[in-house]
């Protein structure tokens, strides 16, 4: 095994860190892990979860949607002023209080909030959850009151990544199509041309004129936001490339994974060298080969084990044992060693990224007392 | 197939094709998601892609089987296909590079699905008419998705989506509601959020969606090994760091086992629906033989007399 690597030094230089990998890899325990350990040195440090795990919610006091950060009881308790604050995103609500804030008016802002079209987006569009995570993250650090945020990101299957929901949603508000056939006075009816027309009246035939009617109502009551949206966009996306932010990527060291963790890795290491790890959660520990003694007592005949009293029943029993004891080691070992490996080659295509690999422990991480140990193999407390 | 990110259902996916394909049937495997590790699991590096890529030859899994195929389906793909059934294939690339499909498929959630789940109805129907019923395994979303992708067709019939479109849906739900032409098949692992995710997946699916659930499997059980007793150091002649390592290695395996053993007994007062528990493999990386393992496996547990 290599030097054992950890996040030691991570939070002296960065003040927002983003938690990035896989589904079902251990994101959101990362993140509270590197949050708690924030704490623990006296800052004030707070977790953003998209989607704990029940009893993990429930540990950080999170069970249910709340935009507002909820202090969470750490024990020992944190130095004089530091603490431990969580809270679960609500993607709608930090959507309607971006459009409430951008509105020109009341009556606009209510025009929006009722629209089909945008009731739906927040469930529907794909990255608004994840750009709306970057939205709280950067209401959360321009607040101040915070020396460090740890973000959990949502899972995620498709090639899209959190780093480009905002140009996603801007792509998506700033529709040409609709925005021409809304405003005919000002470009004229003939410029919308006759694609965009066939386009829509196709539109309408597949779908309904109900459907046409609703985006351009919404696209009109977005009129004049654009740039507040455009704006607000552009401060995240500097936020995220901000030296201030720091990635950590998580993975199991499972094939697919790895995959998966090498294919976020690239992406965020094309625009910057700030993956400041890679996390390798739940690596099987090897407990080492059979001893020598045991192997040579497997290629014995049965009933010849060497045992003091030379005992049929004994030394079948023993034999047994025996047995079960390497298919045990060799399991464990044979696992390791495939792990080890595909861990290997994600070190290979990112040279000079620490790798962490936290074992996979004896029992699944719900509680404090299970954080506590993911922060001590983070950072190696000890 | 569904479940959550993870648990493998991929490699389930692989399994059952497997099995179907042992059983002489040929079997279609659709990806909805466009990216998956499925051609790895028969042995194959290529990716899969819109044209159908033969996965397993008819015949390799034994004498009479049928053969593997795969293609991905995603919505842009539907779309597209959509469209074009219909002389409007010119304008599915605007559609896609304006950015109206985005806007399309806000506006009406469920449409997306809907029009996936049109095409593997059609690709089915087609089969059936071939005179040579295969097989479709559908790759779907995880978990959460699944249940929105699968009920999409009741959303689009009660939101009184107008004529294709609601015939579509139409459609849909007939052949999911129908047990003889489709079943979900739920994939967990034996850990406490899989199993809860799972339980409410498969209420979820049946309540929503009217699908009929095959048993549910849960992947990557550990095997059950008896555990040795306690060695005595001195008879084996091992040294105090053998015995102790040996003693921590039983230990883990031991607390782990009794964890998933838990788990799958929760699972079971969860959910009344038979289990299939495939094993974890140890030994070997996910490639063929790994998938020939556990649709035996698989088999084997299906078969088995109901009680």
């Amino acid at each position: 095994m290599t030097e054992r690597s950890t996040l030691d030094g991570l939070l002296s230089r960065r003040e927002v860190v983003i938690c990035a990998g896989p589904g079902g890899v251990g994101k959101t325990t990362c993140a509270a892990a590197i949050a708690l350990h924030g704490a623990r040195l006296g800052l004030r440090s707070c977790v953003v979860t998209i989607d704990p795990a029940k009893r993990l919610g429930d540990a950080l006091g999170v069970a249910s949607l709340t935009n507002e950060a909820h202090r969470v009881d750490i024990d020992p308790p944190a130095p004089p002023g530091g603490g431990l604050w969580a809270l679960m995103l609500d993607t709608k609500s930090t959507f309607d209080e971006v459009v409430t804030r951008y509105s020109a008016s009341p009556e606009q802002a209510q025009a929006i909030l009722s629209n089909r079209l945008y009731r739906n987006i927040s469930g529907v569009l794909g990255g608004t959850q994840e750009y709306m995570a970057m939205e709280k993250l950067y209401a959360l650090h321009s607040s101040g009151l915070y020396d460090l945020i740890v973000v959990d990101t949502p899972p995620t299957r498709h090639a899209l990544d959190f780093v480009d929901a905002p140009g996603r949603l801007m792509r998506f508000l700033d529709n040409r199509v609709f925005r021409l056939l809304m405003s005919p006075t000002r470009v004229g009816l003939r410029a919308i041309g006759a694609a965009t027309n066939l386009l829509l009246r196709a539109v309408s035939k597949v779908v309904g004129g109900a459907v046409v009617n609703d985006a351009v109502a919404f696209f009109t009551a977005f009129e004049g936001m654009e740039q507040g949206f455009r704006d607000r966009a552009a401060n995240v996306s500097a936020l995220l490339s901000d030296p201030r932010t720091g990635f950590v990527v998580v993975t199991t060291p499972r094939r697919e994974a790895v995959n998966e963790a090498i294919f976020f890795a690239d992406r965020l290491a094309g625009s910057s060298d700030r993956v400041d790890a890679l996390v390798a959660n739940r690596m099987f520990p090897s407990f080492g080969s059979l001893p020598a003694v045991m192997t040579a007592a497997l290629t014995d005949v049965p009933g010849q084990l060497d045992v003091p009293d030379g005992d049929r029943t004994a030394s079948n029993l023993a034999r047994s044992d025996v047995e079960a004891t390497a298919r045990i080691l060799t399991d464990f070992e044979q696992i390791s060693s495939k792990e080890e490996s595909h861990i290997s080659e994600l070190a290979k295509r990112l040279p000079g990224t620490a790798i962490i690999r936290v074992p996979f422990l004896a029992a699944d991480v719900h509680d404090m007392g299970g954080l506590d140990e993911v922060q001590k193999l983070l950072f190696a407390v000890s | 197939m569904a479940g959550k990110g993870g648990v493998g259902k991929t490699t389930v996916s692989a399994a059952v094709a497997y099995l179907g394909a042992a059983s002489g049937l040929d079997v279609l495997i659709v990806e909805v998601e466009g990216k998956s590790g499925l051609p790895e699991l028969f042995g194959r590096d290529d990716s899969l892609a819109y044209e159908e890529a033969v996965l397993l030859e008819a015949g390799e899994a034994g004498p009479g089987s049928g053969a593997v195929r795969a293609r991905t389906l995603t919505p842009d793909d539907a779309l597209v296909e959509y469209l074009d059934g219909r002389g409007l294939g010119k304008i599915s690339r605007r559609l896609r590079t304006t950015g109206t499909l985005d806007v399309i498929a806000t506006a009406v959630p469920g449409i997306k699905d809907i029009l996936v789940l049109g095409k593997v109805k059609q690709l089915e129907v087609a089969a059936a008419a071939s005179g040579s019923p295969g097989l479709i395994v559908v790759d779907a979303p995880a978990a959460g998705h699944a249940v929105t992708f699968l009920s999409s067709a009741y959303g689009l019939i009660e939101a009184a989506a107008v004529g294709p479109i609601r015939s579509q849906a139409l459609e849909v739900s007939e052949m999911l509601s129908d047990p003889e032409r489709c079943q979900v098949m739920v994939v967990t692992l034996p850990e406490e959020t899989p199993v809860n995710e799972a339980a409410d997946t498969a209420f979820h699916l049946e309540d929503r969606a009217s699908v009929k659930l095959t048993p549910i499997v849960v992947n990557g059980v550990w095997p059950r090994v008896t555990l040795p007793g306690r060695l005595e150091r001195e008879r084996y002649g091992l040294s105090p760091e053998e015995a102790a390592r040996i003693e921590a290695a039983v230990e883990f395996r031991l607390a782990r086992q009794d964890l998933q053993a838990e788990q799958l007994s929760r699972l079971a007062s969860l959910l009344p629906l038979e289990q299939v528990q495939l094993p974890y493999l140890f030994n070997v990386d996910l490639d063929i033989e790994a998938t020939r393992t556990l649709a035996l496996e698989l088999g084997r547990q299906l078969e088995r007399p109901q009680p």
